[in-house]
Order: structure tokens, then C-alpha cells, then sequence
């Protein structure tokens, strides 16, 4: 018998497995068809979505942040192009290799390109991770001479931030970082999206919505790569509008040269409009080191650097006035009638009051001094007097009138009122009630008394505006790309002082007589081809030294951090006010030696030019 | 009643008795008679079925090097019409002479092919971390493939040289298991996933088939799973490692799970009626992995949608059943058990192919039979396919040599 031969009976249960294996395939089949069915019908429109997903992306192109100038017109903030180096890690081939011949042809070294390559690896597979931003113009013609052999690696241009001249008017400017968490959820910043840097400080900041421009998109075609193979459609991009500042960048270049190796603030208004001219602020910074964002550790570095350097002193730094604040008493007392201006008084050289002996700056004493030469000279004794004659809270009421102690409304962050006692103020914050003393402190400008420079220079202005108040003014106008003006900023009067025309007068003639006459404290170092006129302060830092020295003495043997704050507020010339300067150097010593000088260097400047 | 409702098929003569009376009286005429039936008996539908899907299989190879060009652009698609050609050449060979004289050889051919697979660990070319190819003078080729179809025909004769009815002891399941184990171990060692499990399928199948007690395939079944923790138990850290990694090459979601998905969203997007030829972009744009060679069918079902997807199942069904028609219409137990094995073959591949790019199994590198792009596996079909006609052929005729017939 053939062995291959089926008998009946085996072929009959062959019969029969055969029709089971055949059950068996049908099964089979139908659990695929089943799964096709689902990925096909069912879930198709899911999988059609996830495929032009794929397929399309969804691209925001950068716009140009609108340009920041001055009132010139010159550049202040523009943009350049920032080269960077993105790599789609599937397409590396070999990672060390790659990562030697990039820190062949750019600046990197092979370990740290090695490091960022291996990062990028674990964020994306087909998606280009950026491992290096902001590459040079060299490192960019080489990557580009190379591109052939450096498979995987992309360099994308895009626009950002570049301020032409430094740390010129950084404080004023401001910088970028990027956008924080809290911010995007805030809703403020409807055109931005995570990762973009928007304005984190000064005009940058402020005007950040206006700036900042519609960011364009672009649907393309890519491959699995990333590569990009068409592009299907493109809404362009919309700059930001221009923005003209009121600050002339030569005078703010000077203010700036003026307080190098200086710590303090000089700013600059023109006394007719509140438009600011100058702020500058030291020690300052490069804008341009944030414009890619900055590490944590730079950050914090930074920040707790010597001096504050991001801190706008010239808004948010808070001095005692010192003997500028002589102005607020002298125009308190002329128009209360408290005194008139022949009144005379005798300067021993001290007051003494509830056995506190309160000294003069000049140890021998002015002798008899009338308001004139106590504000030509800073006699200290009267206003001891003029002080104990009006109180603190008169004080404190024409302080405000003349705009201290309250936000300038300048409208970049950071700003501070400054601080204007009264007796109530006292009994509400300390909890004690006031002291007869302390209003003694308070008529020199010192004591509880601060205020910025902005509100010094302001108040100056308004002596010699005719009273007017008007809130500092830092932008001129805007511009679209197209060059035309879509909106000009007006001057805008916060109020007027309301001090007789004629305790103005006074006052304003004392303090020519500050720069002009021999005796003046302030007669250093100001040009006399036009007239101007100021005061000086000199604030004391150490409470305890009662020696004070304005005008004469010497602090050199005192250690820096005690020296005191130099202090200038003027105005040039006094007959048609065109600029107003304060300027306070901290520890910098004696207010007109040091402080007025450099107000002069400005006023030549600003009218020189004129 | 058939096995299979398709007409062109003469079942009332299929009676032993009739044809021995028929054919005896004619002596060595008989020869011509048989030679007449043999090109009568000629299996269109198998010949058709095979052509189709080529026909489909080298549209679709077009389409998906069709825009990268990175795979070897052109030249793929040239090479793989003159695999066909030779493969078409080596069907055609392999239905000339009787199935019945491979029962001989069966045991030769095994063993060469195992000695192959030992070659190839030894001799073999690395390519991309694996040994599988051999070279011989002008051609190379995988012995992973010879060795598939070595195992079915020894396996075949084992199983058909003992009846039907008795249940297989624990001690026949020797020989068989060790047939199946010492190429699967081989094949794993290249290492080749994918070959070994299919070859593991489709003899687990085959003996399954055979109707080994079930008790028995549950004892080895349940050995096996239990040999596992213990195993994995006994390895090192990096060796688990290893294993894993070997198993699924990319562990991390932008690797394997990347692929699936892609290929998930490839196949899903063609929705009711495709995307239209050349018109995928799942494909075009690069984001399918292997689309010539694994995903294939993505390709295919990402252009041609539910509709073409159903149309190309539907020949794979039609041809698998044949082949089980085909073995149940063969005159002996060997033929059965060849073509069963085929069948299996068949089977199998498609559905861990399809299973996997939809997402159903695991990714294991299994190409879809006649669709994905290969020479050395798409010969091995050929051939084996030549034997499903070779047998199918030969479904009424006498064995040669086989003593009541002359």
C-alpha cells in the first residue's frame, strides 16, 4: 500500500480540518478587515486630520519690532538678523562626527556641540531643535560652505532686537526677555506666543503692544524632515510701528559720559512741554545681551551685580532732597505771607530748639541772611526758622502742589513717589506723633524726605514754566512702516502749582543768584554764555555726622559708601527755560561742586547746539 | 461539496478505482494522457491570482520610491520587475517535474539548508546589524528562505508518512520539534526576528493540523511560557536590556511607535477611496518608514483607500483558500501537507504584515508576500507558489513509480 494514500477514514477527518483551517482563515481575515474598517471608515477623518497635520505646518514668521528713535530721528533700537543652527535629529548621521565638525567650522567646542546635539535628540526626532543661536557672519559662511557634508543641520535667519549704541539710554529704552508663563495667561500680550521676547523694561516695555508688530504665518508643505517643500500660502507679517522719542541722543550720550564710574542720575526736561531730553542712569547695562534671552544664572548675576544697574534711578531711585528742597519752603512761606523777602535773620551757625542744637552748614554762621542769600548760599538757620514758622504739613501741601511725593506719570515701570511726611503720615506708618525736630530735618530736605529726580527736574520746571505741572513726556510720536505719523503725543498739564506769580519770581531770581553770584553754592562749573539757574543739595548719608559741609570741608577721608549724595536741580537759560537738569551723584560729595558741573556740560551742550 | 465555490474543477472523477481502471489498460500510454492533463489541469486561477498581485505589487513599489528616490530611486523598481521575471521563471520551473520526487529530498535539502544557516553565522555579510546573507559567486541570497521551505517538506513527510487518526505521542513529537527548532534557533541567531517567529507559526500550524493532542500543545505551550520568567530571572540587567532592545530595536515612542502611527495615519487617511495613485502623501512627504519593503500596504492603502485595501484582501483570501482547495484535493497525504504548509506560509505572512501596519501586532519585520520589495524572499514565494501549481496540477494524476499503476 502507497503510504501517501489516504484511506476513507483519514480523508474524511482530513475533510474536516481542512474546513476548520478554512474557519480559521476566514477569522483571520475578517479581524483585519474589521481593523481596516476602523482605521479606514471610522476613524478616517481622524487619521485624514493627523496627515495634513503632518503634512502642513503651521509656521509664525517674526515680525520686525518697530524701531525706537530719538527726536532726531536716529536709530536708537533697531533690528538685525540672528543666524541659528537647528538640527533634525533623525537626519543625523553620526553624532560625534557632527558634533567635531561643527566645532571645526563655528566657535563651539566639540563637547558642548556633542552636549546640545544629544539634547536636541531627546526633544524631537523630526522636528528642527535649535541647538545654537545667533551664530556670526563668519561661523555663517563657513556653515554655509559646508552645508553639502552636514546632513541634518538647518540655519534659519530670523530678526531681532539690536540697540546701536549700547547701553545708551538703556534704562530708558529697556530690554527684552522672553515671555513668561504668567504674562502669556495674562491676555495682555494677544500677539505673542511662547518663546518670543516681548519689552520686560522702560520704553521697550511700555510700548510693547505698539512695538511689537502681527506676527505673519505661513502654511507650508514639509517632509518627514522637516525640510520644507512648498510653500501652500503666506500672510505676512506686520512691523511694528516706529516709535519717536522726546530724548536728543547726543545730549543722552553725554549724560550718560557723565556719570560714568558714577553711581547716580541725570535727567533732562524740556521745562515748556515736560518732554523728557536725557536719562541716564549708572551704573547701566547692553540691552543687547538680553535680546536672545538670558540663562538663569546670568539673570540672577546680573541682578545682584554691584549698584543695580537694571534700577532707573531717575524714576524709582528715592533721595532726601537735601537743600533743593529750600525751593519748596522758601515758595510755601512767600505765599503763605509767613515772610516777605527783605525779612532778614541771623545765621550763628546753629538753632537750637527743645535743647537739640541744629547747625548750619557753615560753622561761623551766614550772620544776617535774607531769603535771597539763604537760597544763594543754603543757609540752614533759616529755614530752621521758615520750617518751624509753616510746620509740616504746610510743607508737605506745597510739596505736593509741586508735584513730589506722587508718581510723575511718566509711564514706564518701575516708578516711584518718593516720600512727602506729614503729621498724620507719621501717626498712621510709625505710629508716634511728630516731632518738633524732625520738621527741622524736614526743612533741610532730609529726615522722611525723598523724592526721584524726575520729580526734582519737574519741579523745577514748573518754577520757571509759569507753574505748570506737566506729566514727563518720553514719547513724540508714532510711526506705521510706512513712515507716517499715526499718532503725536501731545504735552499734557498734570496742574498747576498755584503759587503767586510774585513768591515765584523770588525764589526764581535766588536761584540765578545760585549759579550766578560769587557766593552762590552753585556757581562752579556752569558756563556763564547763558544765564542759568539752580540749586545744589548734599544729602546726608550718615545721620550722625551732624558736620555738614556744603561748599567747603572736605569728605575725602570718609569712606565712599558715607560720603553724601551730590545734588543739582537748574534750569537754562533762566529768561526762556529750554532745558531743565537734575542730577544726583550718590556719595558723590558736595552738590555744587560735583553735581552742577555736569548739569552745565549739558546746558552748553543742549543750547550750543541750538 | 467543494471546499472552496469555484467552478472550472472536476471532482466526480476523483475516485480512486476509476482512474485505475482508466488508466491501466493504456500501459506506458498513459504518460501522454497524463502529459495532456497536465497542461488541461493547469491551475489559471492560482496563475491569475499571482499575476495580479504582482501587477499591483510593482504599481505600488513605483508609487512609493516614486518621490524620495532615497531608497535607490528608479533602480528599486527595475530590479524588482526582473526579480519577478526570474521569480516567474523559477514558478514555472518548479511545476515541470513531480512534487512527489521532493519527498526524497526532502531530508538532503534540510539538511543543506541548515548547513547554509550555520554558513551564514559564519561566512555571512553583516549588514545593518545582522547576518543574512549569503554569497555565492554572482548571487547572494538569504538561506533563512531555503530553509522555510526545506522545513515544510520535511516536516510534510514526516507528518504524511503516519495516518491521520491517532493522536501524536509526546515521544514522535521529537524528530518534528527538532526539525522546526534547529533552523528557528539558526535563523534567531542572525538575528532575524521575524523569519524565526514565521517559521515557528507556520510549523506550529502544520503540526497543529497534523492533530497533535491538544494536551500536548498545551504542555509545550505552558513549558515554554513558564521557561520565560525564569529565564528572564537568570539574566543580567543588560542582557534584559538587550533582549528588549532586540525585540523592539527602538524602545523609545519616536521610534517603533512613530513608525505605527504614521503608518496608522497613512492607512486611515485613505479613508472610503483613497487618495489617489501617486497621490499620498503620508508617502511622498517621507513620513512612512520601509515603505517599499514593510509598509507597503500603507502606500497601497493610503492611495487607494477602503475600497483598493478591500480589493487587494480580497485576492489574498481567494489565493489562501485556493491553496487549502488545492491541499484537499491532492491525491496524497505528502502533496496535503505541502500545500497546507504553503497555506500556512501565506497565511501567516499576511496577516503579522498587515497585523503590524495597522497596528494590531508588534512591529517584526515581516515583508508582505508578492508586495513588499525583495528579491530573496519574493524567489522563495515564487517557488513555493510553484509547488501550490505543481501539486495542484498533478491533483488527478497517478504517482510516478507508484507500482499499482503499471
Amino acid at each position: 500500500m502507497i503510504s501517501s494514500d489516504f484511506d476513507p477514514l483519514s480523508e474524511e477527518i482530513l475533510k474536516s480540518r481542512l474546513s476548520k483551517a478554512r474557519l480559521i482563515v476566514i477569522a483571520l481575515f475578517a479581524v483585519l478587515l474589521v481593523q481596516l474598517w476602523l482605521i479606514q471608515i471610522a476613524w478616517g477623518p481622524i487619521f485624514r486630520r493627523q496627515s495634513e497635520g503632518n503634512r502642513i505646518q503651521q509656521r509664525d514668521i517674526t515680525p520686525f519690532r518697530g524701531v525706537i528713535r530719538d527726536r532726531n530721528g536716529d536709530i536708537l533700537a533697531g533690528n538685525r538678523p540672528s543666524y541659528d543652527i537647528y538640527v533634525v535629529p533623525k537626519e543625523v548621521g553620526d553624532r560625534v562626527e557632527l558634533a567635531d565638525k561643527l566645532s571645526s567650522l563655528t566657535y563651539m567646542d566639540s563637547d558642548s556641540a556633542n552636549e546640545r546635539l544629544k539634547w536636541a535628540s531627546k526633544r524631537s526626532s523630526y522636528k528642527p531643535v535649535c541647538i545654537k543661536k545667533d551664530i556670526s557672519r563668519d561661523e555663517l559662511a563657513v556653515l554655509e560652505a559646508h552645508r553639502f557634508n552636514l546632513s541634518g543641520l538647518l540655519v534659519e535667519a530670523k530678526p531681532v532686537r539690536y540697540y546701536l549704541y549700547g547701553s545708551l539710554g538703556s534704562h530708558l529704552i529697556g530690554y527684552l526677555g522672553e515671555i513668561s508663563e504668567k504674562e502669556l495667561r495674562s491676555g495682555k500680550y494677544p500677539d505673542n506666543k511662547a518663546g518670543d521676547m516681548i519689552g520686560k523694561a522702560g520704553v521697550e516695555s511700555a510700548w510693547q503692544h505698539m512695538l511689537t508688530g502681527v506676527p505673519g504665518t505661513e502654511r507650508l508643505e514639509v517632509d518627514a524632515a522637516g525640510r520644507i517643500i512648498r510653500v501652500l500660502s503666506r500672510k505676512a507679517p506686520e512691523s511694528g510701528q516706529s516709535l519717536w522719542l522726546t530724548i536728543d541722543r547726543r545730549l543722552q550720550s553725554l549724560a550718560d559720559k557723565a556719570l560714568e564710574e558714577k553711581k547716580g542720575a541725570i535727567v533732562a526736561m524740556e521745562p515748556a512741554t515736560g518732554r523728557i531730553l536725557a536719562m541716564a542712569s549708572s551704573p547701566s547695562f547692553d540691552p543687547n545681551v538680553f535680546v536672545e534671552g538670558v540663562g538663569q544664572d546670568t539673570w540672577s548675576r546680573i541682578l545682584k551685580s554691584e549698584g543695580y544697574p537694571l534700577q532707573n534711578r531717575v524714576v524709582s531711585g528715592q533721595y532726601p532732597p537735601a537743600s533743593v528742597f529750600k525751593i519748596v519752603l522758601a515758595l510755601a512761606g512767600l505765599d503763605k505771607g509767613i515772610i516777605s523777602p527783605e525779612d532778614e535773620i541771623f545765621c550763628s551757625g546753629s538753632y537750637h530748639l527743645g535743647g537739640h542744637e541744629f547747625r548750619c552748614w557753615k560753622k561761623g554762621g551766614h550772620g544776617a541772611v535774607n531769603l535771597h542769600r539763604a537760597i544763594v548760599e543754603s543757609c540752614d538757620v533759616y529755614f530752621y526758622n521758615l520750617g518751624r514758622k509753616l510746620g509740616v504739613d504746610v510743607i508737605a501741601s506745597y510739596a505736593r502742589r509741586l508735584g513730589l511725593g506722587a508718581q510723575t506719570g511718566i509711564g514706564i515701570g518701575g516708578e516711584k513717589q518718593g516720600l512727602i511726611p506729614t503729621r498724620a503720615w507719621k501717626l498712621k506708618r510709625v505710629g508716634e506723633v511728630w516731632h518738633p525736630g524732625e520738621t527741622m530735618s524736614v526743612s533741610i530736605g532730609q529726615g522722611y524726605v525723598s523724592a526721584t529726580p524726575l520729580q526734582i527736574v519737574r519741579m523745577v520746571s514748573a518754577v520757571f514754566n509759569g507753574g505748570i505741572l506737566y506729566r514727563p513726556q518720553i514719547a513724540l510720536h508714532i510711526e506705521n512702516a510706512a513712515g507716517e505719523k499715526t499718532h503725536v503725543f501731545q504735552p499734557v498739564k498734570e496742574g498747576e502749582i498755584g503759587i503767586s506769580k510774585k513768591a515765584i519770581s523770588v525764589v526764581r531770581d535766588a536761584m540765578i543768584g545760585v549759579v550766578n553770584e560769587p557766593r552762590g553754592t552753585g556757581s562752579k562749573g556752569i558756563s556763564k554764555e547763558f544765564v542759568a539757574a539752580g540749586k545744589t543739595g548734599t544729602a546726608q548719608v550718615v545721620r550722625i555726622s551732624r558736620e555738614r559741609s556744603e561748599g567747603e570741608g572736605d569728605q575725602s577721608e570718609l569712606a565712599p559708601e558715607l560720603r553724601d549724595h551730590a545734588w543739582f536741580a537748574g534750569i537754562a537759560p533762566a529768561d526762556d527755560p529750554k532745558i531743565a537738569v537734575a542730577v544726583i551723584i550718590e556719595n558723590g560729595g558736595h552738590g555744587g561742586r560735583v553735581a552742577a558741573p555736569l548739569a552745565g556740560e549739558l546746558f552748553s551742550a543742549y543750547l550750543g547746539s541750538k | 461539496m467543494p471546499l472552496f465555490p469555484f467552478p472550472s474543477r472536476v471532482r466526480d472523477m476523483g475516485s480512486r478505482e476509476i482512474f485505475i481502471l482508466r488508466c491501466a489498460p493504456f500501459g506506458h500510454e498513459g504518460r501522454q494522457v497524463f502529459d495532456r492533463r497536465l497542461i488541461q489541469n493547469f491551475d489559471w486561477l492560482l496563475l491569475i491570482l499571482l499575476l495580479l498581485l504582482a501587477a499591483i505589487s510593482v504599481a505600488n513599489l513605483y508609487s512609493a520610491i516614486y518621490p524620495t528616490k532615497a531608497f535607490g530611486g528608479q533602480a528599486i523598481f527595475y530590479r524588482q520587475i526582473y526579480w519577478f521575471i526570474l521569480g516567474f521563471s523559477v514558478f514555472l520551473l518548479v511545476t515541470t517535474f513531480n512534487y512527489k520526487s521532493l519527498e526524497r529530498l526532502a531530508r538532503p535539502v534540510w539538511l543543506i539548508s541548515v548547513a547554509l544557516l550555520v554558513a551564514v553565522l559564519i561566512l555571512g555579510k553583516w549588514t545593518a546589524g545582522s547576518r543574512r546573507w549569503l554569497s555565492l559567486g554572482l548571487i547572494t541570497f538569504q538561506p533563512s528562505e531555503l530553509a522555510k521551505i526545506s522545513v515544510i517538506l520535511l516536516l510534510a513527510k514526516m507528518l504524511s508518512e503516519r495516518d491521520h487518526v491517532a493522536e501524536y505521542t509526546l515521544r514522535e513529537l521529537v524528530k518534528p520539534i527538532l526539525i522546526i527548532l534547529i533552523p528557528t534557533a539558526l535563523i534567531l541567531k542572525e538575528p532575524d526576528l521575524g523569519t524565526a517567529l514565521l517559521l515557528v507559526f507556520v510549523s506550529g500550524s502544520m503540526m497543529l493540523f497534523a492533530r497533535i493532542n491538544w494536551k500536548i500543545y498545551l504542555g509545550i505551550g505552558i513549558t515554554a511560557i513558564g521557561c520565560v520568567p525564569l529565564l528572564w530571572l537568570g539574566l543580567k540587567d543588560y542582557q534584559r536590556e538587550r533582549i528588549l532592545t532586540f525585540l523592539n530595536p527602538d524602545r523609545d515612542p519616536l521610534g517603533a511607535g512613530y513608525h505605527i502611527k504614521q503608518s496608522k495615519i497613512a492607512i486611515g487617511s485613505g479613508q472610503l477611496w483613497g487618495k489617489g495613485y501617486l497621490e499620498g502623501t503620508q508617502t511622498k512627504l517621507n513620513f512612512l518608514p520601509e515603505q517599499h519593503t514593510d509598509f507597503a500596504f500603507s502606500v497601497f492603502a493610503e492611495e487607494w483607500g477602503f475600497v483598493g485595501s478591500i480589493v487587494l484582501l480580497a485576492l489574498y483570501f481567494i489565493l489562501i483558500l485556493w491553496g487549502l482547495d488545492i491541499a484537499r484535493n491532492s491525491k496524497d497525504k505528502f502533496g496535503t501537507m505541502v500545500a497546507v504548509g504553503i497555506v500556512c506560509i501565506m497565511l501567516w505572512q499576511v496577516v503579522i504584515n498587515l497585523g503590524m501596519v495597522m497596528g494590531l501586532l508588534p512591529v517584526v519585520g515581516i515583508p508582505l508576500l508578492l508586495f513588499s520589495y525583495g528579491g530573496s524572499s519574493l524567489i522563495s514565494t515564487m517557488a513555493m507558489l510553484g509547488l501550490l501549481m505543481n501539486i495542484s496540477m498533478r491533483r488527478f494524476m497517478f504517482q510516478e513509480g507508484s507500482g499499482l499503476g503499471q
